[in-house]
């Protein structure tokens, strides 16, 4: 039952990473799915991203009832679970939701309207037209949408700890500097970039097979957003499991 | 010339199309005519390769369409244009990027060139200065010809249009139509028309093929179509009352 739309999933995969016909036609594409991929969802990242931090931050503090633990340990543990989980893992759900829904409903509409047969008689690769510049777009800014989220993550964490007196800004200063390990942003930009893969080319999958009508659509949208949420989940065991 | 010969398409249980030959001509409009369901469109997308028949072969000019790859079949879909019965324009693009679209992909011309064919096209089918409109603020007519401005860009050798006349007005479809023939004429193209609409078969019709449950059941001209004894045909043909009317007078 997997196998038939993992072959077709992988099949489209070959389609798409066929050479182009022309690169200055990709670039273009290229850049403007980065503006939309990227400039479009700062908001969303910087706005989930304060509130993350800023919960996490006072949730530890919450938590932290003995006093044999300083309290830069509230620095600490969001840094850490900002850069391991938090930011890659929740930004790429989110994300999933906004951009994998909206490639699918792109690529799904432009199925049923025969825009995409068009392109075909044209002799255009299809695949590699609509969907390659997407990926690539996905896979250079959501990483750098996840440094930002890490970067926000932290200020609310710092504004939120400091403000409620959870923890004093010296100790939380401590907490992020102590013992921090590089390899932890390794990890983080490796998530980032098979979570962006993840969502453009599930959903692009999900909308490039849709066939009938505005109510395919939908279902075709819906089902990329479920579908890369729950590969994200389970990537982002796999690639906990293999590399910590 | 398009030849196509013994051509089958199935989908699960359904035999769409039981073994189909004909030949369209080159400076002709060739119409391929039927009911609902009969295997039209779902012949004209085997001869573009849209989808792929089970059996026969498709032959253009003495090329075997159905046996090559996806990269050999790139030059012959260079000179296909094709008018689909949505239109099928690019919805994120305006008019003039719509037509210079192919161009742009195949062709290494300055964008003067490439604004001038699009101009060229434009004024062809009656659009001139619609440059900067998008397919969202064109009239079902406008699309049509936006659509056969962008099929006849590249200067294809064959076209291909899908229900020309669907959702159009009959004053809008006869200029639609008439545009078609004047096209072929011009350019020499093959041009295949799929319809059912009886003001094309009778007005453009030059060599008509009327397929019924799949097999090819009938071939002649716009003249010969009136006065055949094909009952399948007639009833196709005559359903309508005017046509009825027009066939007691």
């Amino acid at each position: 039952m997997i196998f038939h739309p993992l072959g077709k999933y992988i099949l489209l995969l070959k389609a798409v990473f066929r050479r182009p016909e022309k690169w200055n036609i990709y670039r273009k594409e290229i850049f403007h799915e980065m503006v939309s991929i990227g400039v479009g969802s700062l908001g969303i990242i910087a706005i989930i991203s304060v509130f993350l931090g800023a919960v996490t931050t006072v949730q530890t503090a919450f938590q932290l009832v003995s006093d044999f633990i300083p309290k830069s340990v509230i620095g600490m543990i969001l840094r850490d679970s900002s850069i391991l989980e938090l930011s890659p893992t929740i930004s790429a759900v989110v994300l999933a939701g906004k951009v994998g829904s909206s490639v699918a409903s792109q690529i799904g509409t432009m199925r049923v309207t025969e825009q995409i047969d068009a392109l075909e008689i044209m002799g255009i690769n299809s695949p590699g037209y609509l969907i390659l510049p997407k990926i690539i777009a996905a896979i250079t800014t959501i990483p750098l949408l996840v440094i930002i989220s890490i970067g926000l993550s932290i200020t609310g964490g710092f504004f939120a700890g400091t403000a409620s007196g959870a923890v004093t800004q010296q100790d939380f200063i401590t907490g992020l500097t102590t013992d921090f390990n590089p390899f932890t942003l390794t990890v983080c930009m490796v998530k980032a970039v098979i979570f962006a893969f993840i969502i453009t080319s599930v959903s692009a999958y999900q909308g490039f097979y849709t066939s009938g009508g505005a109510l395919e659509v939908g279902q075709s949208s819906t089902k990329a957003v479920v579908i890369s949420c729950i590969a994200i989940l389970f990537s982002d065991y796999v690639i906990a499991q293999l590399l910590l | 010339m398009i030849e196509i010969k013994n051509i089958h398409k199935t989908f699960g249980e359904n035999h769409v199309l039981q073994g189909i030959s004909a030949e369209f001509a080159e400076g002709k409009c060739n119409l391929i005519i039927g009911g609902s369901g009969s295997g039209k469109t779902t012949l004209l997308k085997c001869m573009v390769g849209l989808h792929e028949p089970e059996e026969g072969s498709v032959i253009y000019d003495g090329r075997n369409f159905t046996r090559m790859n996806f990269a050999t079949r790139i030059e012959i879909r260079t000179e296909i244009g094709m008018l689909f019965q949505g239109s099928a324009l690019f919805d994120s693009m305006n008019v003039e990027d719509n037509i210079i679209f192919p161009i742009n992909m195949f062709t290494h011309q300055s964008h003067k060139e490439k604004l001038d064919r699009a101009n060229f096209c434009l004024e062809r089918v009656n659009l001139a200065g619609k440059n900067k409109l998008f397919p969202a603020e064109l009239s079902g007519g406008m699309k049509k010809r936006v659509g056969i401005a962008r099929a006849i860009a590249m200067n294809p050798k064959y076209l291909f249009v899908d229900e020309p006349n669907s959702g159009l007005d009959p004053k809008t479809a006869i200029v639609i139509d008439d545009l078609i023939q004047e096209l072929t004429k011009e350019y020499n193209t093959t041009t295949v028309v799929v319809t059912h609409d009886m003001n094309s078969v009778m007005g453009i019709g030059e060599n008509i093929i009327f397929l019924h449950e799949g097999k090819k059941w009938w071939e002649g001209t716009n003249k010969e179509i009136s006065s055949t004894d094909n009952k399948e045909l007639n009833d196709f043909v005559f359903a309508s009352k005017f046509m009825q009317a027009l066939q007691k007078k």
